[in-house]
């Protein structure tokens, strides 16, 4: 492969639907009239010498190098800045235009150097050469003498280069919209400046926009200089967040020297953040693990094994923990940071080696709820829009997601609709950025109580169906209306009003009505949520109440509008579509559907069991209990990502056997038994699918540096426990998931490697993908309303525990830290520290920067405190990047009643002033019969949710007929004490419950 | 001229009554100059946060106009026309004059004078021009312009 150079046309193309023709050198072309002459003559194959334009951003016009004539026209226009118009007749070339554009370049060579430290990224020197410059004859004062800013960790700023074309200002306004460049001072000193202080003191992100738009050698990576220039290029998709941009992997030789954002990728179309174009090197790192590892005793050290040892001892000790403690008492976890293909083959393997269904995902503690909502309203668990439709849309509905932070090109995309007029309504305990960041600010910031999430979106429902607001035409003509009946009656009721729920919200009743009003009443109206709706005891309660707001005011199945999960994770959605749930088959097919099991027992040559295996947390509680013995987990530092901590750590080590799959030694694989090395995605071939549905490929830019692909490993092992799954490449996996799944049949890598990417369903009916869903009719048929009661958590700020944390990420780190600690990242985040609100610090007289004790039920950790008006009194915020802070040791293991999903974002707690540094983390042993308590309180949660206006006993019942494993029923059934449980429970218990489901 | 020291809490209460007007940063900035002598470094910072724009854009604003100042002015400030209009009636040996009365160079201050070019005052009919605090003079002298400064301190 050779270096992929992409074409610039110089502007932005046209969007009018008005057809001219016009004709440029004699060739006559046709384009919509909002398009420069430029971008049309570069079209028509001639390409005008320009240096102030390039088409990621609006015409400038400052650098008169791209002159054209035009008949009948006087003087010498620039193209960039000219749009088209019918009839015109357009010349790029005669001697006048060479004269005038020799005459500019030979002004700006006599201030460039005549050799760019960066060679032929500097676009001047050929456009001299294009000009048919041949002398410079100027000499002076110059700009050759100015220092270099080096301060970033990722990029170089030589204003020696710099000849002030505005690229890179532009950039940072119009693409990135952080506005962190400007020229400073006027005539010969203008500079460009990061606000008079160097790149790192100033408000710049690293996105790396402007690096991409200079056309000098004044902003270049670094890498360029250490490592050389690229010679090879491989488009491959960013391992990081959910936004899944496409990236050109730039090789010199085997090494990388930059990752460069591919203009035609459809998630971010030339643009990234500074995780994906400049934290990579991790994958190259000297933690890197590269050789299996086993050892006896979590307590031996571990030893350097062949990859055929260590399967085989994998192998042999989980079939052996099978034949004394039978069938069920292994599993695995599969995770959302791989690729599908791996994904896929992990899942099978646990269903068809192991034998029974204990497979979950760490998607369990993130977008579960989204998948148990999405699928009981509208029949499908995902975002219902492409990226794209955000610019069309007028209001948007941002609720518990902090896009600048973890979804940033997301971000950038939502400020350019922002900064053209569309309104946004935030719904966030936290002042995050979008409140109010340069040039944007919300119409409404409902800044609600952590943990009010449920009374928020009735309230707004409330005002919708009392002022009249509903679209009845849409909701008559899409809609299940015996559910909508319910519904209505539900919402109507005086106390889902936002005057009856202020208590509890602390959101003034009038700012809900506003809210509502303007989302209800505006052409197109979006929802964008993310962890801070999911991570909830209501979370699943929470989505269906969203999906309840768009469908009652006619906002889905065009674009524009729309419910859409930012996905945490680069392959979330993925990892769910594979069928990583316990209670369902790829395409989100329950297990129990004979159907769908007797597809896969053809294609997989093998019995299914039909009964749904254990969720993480299942797992946790029956490791400790002595029932549950092996563990494979794939790519998941459980031990530092997952909720109370203690309780991890005691389940990790009452385990037999822990297998971990990873990059790196983390604190999972303190508790493991066998170390099976994993690859970087730069030695991934495969897929990824982004938070709108869009498989991405993922290409391997260099060999595996364990020899294997994942994929590979998981099949060793699965042949070493007796069952062959041979497959000599990714791209054979995916068939076995097209030919299985569906929503994916249409999809093969030859047709991903054509059509760039492909959003799923993608099928005989939608054989390019489908970009928006649900336009006709719902995936389900007809939407289906769901009763949301308001259930306030248990998790309650007490006088023990008086303020509520909420947890979160930042821009420059992601999740556990594992990669982005082991780059350059650090230097802009290099510890967790606590915001809380100045009174609630001076009340406990802690100051700004200070140490801080952290304390829940559960445990007690130690941090430094920010003073910040970000957060409101009465709760705090930290982020769980680094193990030494261990934020999860606070976090308890309260979860989502449907779904299990962690109540990481509600945590009662009290903070004290601390004279200790960090490491100073004390765990709370968990006593008792945990797995039993955790039963009671699994099934009294759900019988408080259910909706009680229709037989809730019914529902109690299917649900946990339908997520339970067969184990757990009967511990329900038989073990626990009636008094123990809330009447609806006992009524459901006495239900036939395999009845009901049938 | 009397400024009022510079404090965050007066520039506040400055600051709450320009950032609704339309082109609110150089207002802004303009507002604190006039009621502090200069703009501080501290205050891009403050402009940026009322206006909602960033520092950079605060920091283009206040470098672009030569009359916006960072750091506290000397007590008197003349300002002398040596735009085209004015050299042709003897601005060049204006300034040769006004350097010996005021003991100091072009371009350059201490805390009591400073001497500054200034590139027409749109008086051209009148010149040689130039301002002594804001206060226009033409046909102006060296002397004209000493008296005033004594005048003025
Ligand atoms: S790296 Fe991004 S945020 Fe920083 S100055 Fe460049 S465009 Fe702006
Ligand atoms: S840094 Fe590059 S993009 Fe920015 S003005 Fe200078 S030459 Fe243009
Ligand atoms: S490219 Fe058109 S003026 Fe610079
Ligand atoms: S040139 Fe001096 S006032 Fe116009």
């Amino acid at each position: 492969m050779t270096l992929l150079i992409e074409p610039d046309y110089g502007t932005p193309a046209g969007k009018s639907l008005d057809i001219v023709e016009v004709e440029i050198d004699g060739v006559s072309v046709s384009i919509p009239s909002d398009t420069s002459i430029m971008r049309a003559s570069a079209l028509a194959g001639i390409s005008i010498p320009k240096l102030c334009a390039t088409d990621s951003l609006n015409a400038f016009g400052s650098c008169r190098l791209c002159v054209v004539e035009i008949d009948g026209r006087n003087g010498t226009p620039s193209s960039c800045t000219t749009p088209v118009s019918g009839g015109m007749k357009i010349s790029t070339k005669s001697e006048r235009l060479d004269r005038i554009r020799q005459g500019v370049m030979e002004l700006y060579m006599s201030d460039h150097p005549e050799k760019c430290a960066a060679g032929d990224e500097c676009e001047m020197h050929g456009m001299a050469k294009t000009v048919g410059l041949k002398e410079v004859r100027y000499e002076g004062q110059s700009h050759l003498d100015l220092p270099k800013d080096e301060s970033n960790p990722y990029f170089t700023f030589d204003s020696t280069e710099c000849i002030v074309c505005n690229r890179c200002v532009r950039a940072c306004d119009e693409v990135q919209g952080t506005f962190a460049l400007t020229i400073e001072n006027r005539g010969f000193e203008s500079r460009v400046s990061s606000s008079g202080t160097s790149f790192i003191e100033s408000e710049c992100v690293s996105c790396g926009a402007c690096v991409q738009a200079c056309p000098t050698g004044a902003l270049t990576e670094k890498t360029l200089y250490t490592i050389g220039t690229p010679t090879r290029s491989v488009i491959t998709t960013c391992a990081y967040c959910g936004v899944g941009c496409s990236f050109k992997a730039e090789m010199r030789g085997d090494e990388l020297v930059r990752m460069v954002p591919y203009k035609d990728g459809g998630a971010n179309e030339g643009h990234s953040c500074v995780k994906g174009r400049f934290a990579w090197g991790y994958a190259t790192h000297e933690d890197r693990i590269t050789t299996p590892m086993i050892r006896e005793k979590i307590t031996d050290p571990w030893k350097a094994v062949s990859w055929d040892h260590a399967i085989d001892y994998a192998a042999t000790k989980l079939k052996a923990l099978q034949s004394e403690f039978g069938i069920d008492s292994i599993g695995g976890i599969t995770s959302s940071r791989c690729t599908n293909e791996e994904v896929f083959v992990v899942q099978k393997m646990i269903r068809a080696a192991f034998g029974n269904n204990n497979v979950d995902t760490c998607a369990r503690v993130c977008h579960s709820p989204t998948g148990y909502g999405l699928s009981q309203t509208f029949g499908t668990s995902a975002g219902t829009q492409d990226f794209e439709s955000v610019e069309h849309s007028d209001v948007v509905l941002l609720i518990g997601a902090n896009p600048t932070a973890a979804h940033p090109v997301f971000a950038s995309r939502l400020k350019q609709a922002l900064r053209k007029g569309t309104k946004l309504i935030v719904v966030d305990p936290r002042q995050i950025e979008l409140v109010r960041t340069p040039h944007i600010e919300a119409s409404h910031h409902l800044q609600l109580l952590p943990g009010t999430n449920v009374a928020i979106i009735n309230a707004m429902a409330h005002v919708i169906a009392e002022e009249g607001l509903i679209d009845r035409d849409f909701v008559n003509a899409r809609c299940d209306l015996d559910s909508f009946a319910r519904w209505e009656e539900f919402i109507s009721l005086p106390e889902n009003s936002p005057e009856a729920l202020e208590a509890s919200t602390r959101v003034p009743a009038e700012e809900v009505r506003k809210a509502a009003r303007l989302y209800a009443t505006v052409p197109n109206a979006a929802i964008y949520y993310g962890l801070g709706v999911t991570e909830h005891s209501q979370g699943s309660t929470m989505v269906m109440g969203i999906a309840n707001l768009a469908m009652a005011t006619g906002n889905i199945g065009r674009t524009g509008v729309g419910v859409n999960p930012l996905r945490g994770q680069n392959n979330v959605q993925g990892s769910c579509d594979m069928g990583s749930f316990p209670h369902e088959l790829p395409g989100y097919r329950h297990i129990s559907n004979p159907k769908t099991r007797e597809i896969f027992e053809i294609q997989w040559k093998t019995v299914l069991n039909a009964k749904p295996g254990m969720r993480i947390p299942n797992m946790f509680d029956s490791a400790i209990s002595g029932e549950f013995k092996g563990i494979y987990i794939q790519g998941e530092d459980i031990a530092q990502s997952d909720p109370n901590t203690s309780h991890v750590h005691a389940a990790l080590r009452a385990l037999d056997l822990v297998i971990v799959q990873d990059l790196f030694l983390n604190e999972t694989s303190k508790f493991a038994h066998v170390f099976f090395p994993g690859t970087s995605f730069l030695e991934k071939d495969g897929t990824f699918t982004n938070a709108e549905r869009r498989i991405n490929r993922v290409r391997p830019v260099m060999a595996s540096k364990t020899g294997k692909s994942e994929w590979e490993v998981t099949c060793d092992l699965a042949a070493a426990m007796g069952y062959e799954m041979g497959y000599e490449n990714s791209a054979q996996i995916m068939d076995e998931i097209a030919a299985t799944t569906p929503t994916f049949s249409g999809v093969s890598f030859a047709k991903l490697d054509e059509l760039g990417s492909i959003q799923w369903p993608c099928n005989a009916e939608h054989p390019e993908g489908t970009p928006v869903m649900h336009i006709d009719h719902f995936v389900r048929g007809e939407g289906r309303f769901m009763v949301t009661p308001y259930v306030p958590t248990d998790e309650k700020a007490t006088r023990k525990f008086p303020l509520l944390l909420t947890t979160g990420r930042i821009l420059s780190q992601y999740n556990v830290g594992a990669q982005t600690r082991r780059t350059a990242n650090v230097v802009w985040h290099s510890e967790d520290i606590l915001d809380i609100h100045e009174s609630d610090a001076e009340l406990r007289g802690i100051e700004d920067g200070s140490w801080v004790k952290l304390s829940s039920r559960v445990g007690e950790t130690i941090m430094k405190a920010r003073i910040t008006d970000q957060v409101p009194a009465g709760v705090v915020y930290t982020t769980f990047h680094f193990p030494e802070s261990g934020a999860n040791v606070i976090t308890t293991d309260y979860s989502d009643w449907a779904t299990n999903c962690p109540e990481y974002k509600v945590t009662a707690v009290e903070i004290a002033p601390s004279s200790k540094g960090p490491q100073a983390i004390t765990e709370h042993a968990s006593h008792g019969d945990v797995e039993l308590e955790s039963i009671i309180r699994m099934a009294n949660q759900i019988a408080a949710n259910v909706p009680t206006n229709t037989a809730p006993e019914h529902a109690v019942a299917h649900h946990i007929e339908q997520f339970w494993t067969p184990y757990m029923q009967e511990r329900l059934m038989k073990e626990v004490d009636r008094a123990a449980l809330s009447p609806i429970v006992i009524k459901a218990l006495a239900l036939d419950l395999n009845h009901v489901l049938s | 001229m009397l400024f009022t020291p510079w404090s965050s809490q007066a520039a506040s209460a400055v600051l709450d009554a320009t950032c609704e007007k339309p082109g609110p940063v150089l207002i802004s900035l303009q507002a604190l100059q006039n009621e502090f002598g200069y703009v501080p470094k501290e205050a891009v910072e403050m402009v940026a946060k009322a206006c909602n724009v960033s520092r950079a854009d605060v920091h283009g604003v206040l470098t672009f106009y030569h009359d916006l100042r960072t750091s506290p002015p000397p007590k008197n400030s003349v300002r002398i026309c040596v735009a085209e209009a004015c050299q042709s009636v003897g601005s060049r040996k204006l300034v040769e004059d006004a350097e010996k009365v005021f003991g100091t160079q072009m371009e350059e201050s201490n805390d009591d004078i400073e001497l500054k070019p200034v590139y027409c005052l749109g008086n051209c009919a009148l010149g040689p021009s130039a301002m002594v605090d804001g206060e226009l003079i033409g046909r102006a002298t060296a002397n004209d312009l000493h008296h005033l400064v004594k005048a003025k301190s």
